[in-house]
């Protein structure tokens, strides 16, 4: 008899003691159905490949293991492990919502990644280098009030107390700090953007 | 004889799954390899 027009139930041996092509043939016999069957729950083709294939790992790892029983039938048998790989995955969704892209709705509308990209970053540290350079251009004095304001994040109180002079002189001197960054990127003609 | 009065339904398109997943599958299944332990344990092998 052709390998074709075997019943299930001899191809499910015949790929027990190892041959292979039966299980070729048993998938092609079933796959519509199978496949149908799933589709018809989930909806989704590429949801219902995966079930298809897990359904059919799980054929092979209990056919090899020797753990199947003929009682009722091949397809039945195989028909109730993809329902329960179905359910399980409706449980996965109920947990874990699934968005996919579509013509109407892209999951990056509402997914965004607002961190800068490499050449943001190189740019964003040279720019950092290029001030520190400029800072150390300017007068102690101003230099000191600047760094503990911006980098250490100091209060105008704390400056002042840390310095030993009034509020309103750490105020002026930020102010010239500033002015003077200010008049020597311009006389210099440096670009700093980012 | 009762005239069915219904429309025969048009010939749907069978569903199948993608080749390569029907392939994937034969594939693993001659890559797998169970092995029973004395303790009764299977251990799968995955035969490249």
């Amino acid at each position: 008899m052709a390998t074709n027009q075997l019943p299930d139930a001899l191809l499910v041996r015949d790929y027990i003691n190892g041959n292979e092509n039966a299980l070729a043939v048993l998938i092609n016999r079933h796959q519509s159905k199978i496949y149908g069957f799933i589709y018809s729950k989930v909806l989704d083709r590429d949801v219902s490949d995966d079930i298809f294939q897990d359904t059919f790992i799980k054929v092979i790892k209990t056919l090899k293991s020797n753990s199947y029983n003929e009682e009722g039938k091949f397809l039945p048998w195989v028909m109730r492990i993809a329902h329960n790989l179905i359910i399980d995955t409706f449980r996965k969704d109920k947990k874990m919502p699934k968005y996919r892209d579509s013509d109407d709705f892209s999951i990056f509308s509402i997914l965004m990644d607002n961190s800068p990209n490499i050449e943001g970053q190189i740019i964003t540290e040279q720019v950092e280098a290029d001030l520190l350079k400029l800072i150390n251009e300017l007068p102690d004095d101003q230099k000191d009030v600047l760094e503990m304001r911006i980098y250490q994040d100091l209060s105008f109180k704390e400056i002042a107390d840390l310095t030993g002079v009034s509020i309103n002189t750490a105020l002026g001197r930020m102010r010239y700090a500033v002015l003077n960054l200010r008049r020597i990127i311009e006389k210099n003609q440096i670009v700093l953007t980012n | 004889m009762a005239k069915l009065y219904t429309k025969k339904k048009n010939e749907t398109q069978k569903m199948l799954p993608k080749q390569e997943t029907v392939d994937f599958i034969l594939n693993y299944s001659k890559a797998l390899r169970i092995v029973k332990t004395t303790n009764n344990e299977n251990f799968e092998i995955v035969v490249n």
